[in-house]
């Protein structure tokens, strides 16, 4: 589908076949001993990436949540030096007709969430953003350094890290994007870790504006 | 303070002060947190000799009795010790998921460098 990039698929523990599987589709597979979380698991890539020297990367989950047609918008944003980091938005509409927003139902209390963060992040960066916890994301050399650091928060990065990155001083910028509900397999926000989530979110978007 | 509770203090206080530098002497526990444990054994045999200062705490801290002065501190030392714990273990956390991403992303190295190099036969051959 692109031919022209390189895939890295990041294995955070699974007991499936998934890590074989990648790597008979071709992609190159980095395997965590044991289960570290999303954040870590995004930051082994992160780390990987920077060191085998590449200049730009896309981001995106690996349960199919993400359409991957996209990932030539996202990465011309950032290739262009429109942005150093492009955020795919499933609520942003595309401007030459034919609306986007997401194509499947996303519950009440997570689009109430999705909404709060979404509206506290844009008022802090001052910058409409309309999707603040999408993980569908392209950067910059210059953003991957950054997440690379020991600043980058490993569990549920989101809105803090726009709100960290911006204040850091990179440009962002929000790019249509289409995502699906994930098939089949249970989502990370599930159960009780909603609460947490909130909770985690604000405790961590507080103590970031406190730090000078 | 009646003699009775004088030596069952005395025991206690002697008794940890033994068990944490036993601990130490065999490097089952680091110097580095051990000293929050001996200051708290220290604090029980100067409290048990000398009665005077505890009543002096007692009324400082305006409490009533001696016995809510000993359990407020006990208390308060337990929290601490709580909390130091809880910064110690993210600490560890953090070097943890460090270590297992540096080995995730030099596995993966070295299956590639081992893809790469394909034995000659006359490698294999001795001398």
């Amino acid at each position: 589908m692109l031919p022209q990039v390189d895939v890295l698929v990041i294995d955070d523990g699974s007991t499936d076949d998934g890590r074989q599987r990648a790597m008979e589709a071709g992609a190159k597979v980095i395997s965590h001993p044991f289960n570290l979380g999303y954040g870590s698991a995004l930051q082994t890539g992160y780390k990987y990436v920077l060191k085998k020297g590449y200049e730009t990367v896309v981001q995106m989950d690996g349960d199919g949540q993400h359409d991957p047609s996209f990932i030539s918008d996202l990465l011309a944003v950032v290739q262009r030096g429109e942005a150093d980091i492009a955020i795919g938005s499933r609520f942003l509409k595309k401007e030459e007709g034919g609306g986007s927003g997401p194509c499947y139902q996303v519950p009440f209390t997570r689009r109430l969430g999705m909404k709060l963060f979404g509206e506290i992040t844009s008022l802090l960066i001052r910058q409409q953003v309309t999707d603040s916890t999408s993980g569908y994301q392209a950067m910059d050399r210059r953003v991957l350094e950054w997440v690379s650091g020991d600043k980058f928060p490993v569990d549920y990065p989101d809105a803090d890290v726009i709100i960290m990155l911006y204040r850091a001083g990179f440009q962002i910028k929000e790019v249509p994007v289409r995502m699906v509900e994930s098939p089949g397999k249970k989502s990370m926000h599930s159960g009780w870790k909603p609460l947490y989530y909130v909770f985690k979110m604000f405790l961590s978007i507080l103590v970031t504006l406190m730090r000078k | 303070m009646p003699i009775r509770n004088k030596v069952v203090a005395l025991v206690f206080g002697i008794g940890m002060l033994i068990i944490i530098i036993d601990l130490v002497r065999r490097r089952k526990l680091r110097e580095e947190y051990s000293w929050l444990w001996l200051m708290t054994g220290a604090g029980i045999l100067i409290l048990a000799l000398w009665f005077d200062l505890l009543k002096w705490v007692t009324h400082l801290v305006g409490a009533i009795t001696p016995s809510s002065t000993i359990f407020l501190f006990a208390f308060l030392f337990l929290i601490f010790i709580s909390l130091h714990f809880s910064v110690v273990i993210s600490k560890l956390t953090d070097r943890n998921k460090e270590l297992a991403q540096r080995y995730a992303i030099l596995e993966s190295e070295l299956n590639e460098l081992k893809k790469q190099y394909v034995p000659h036969e006359s490698d294999l051959q001795p001398g």
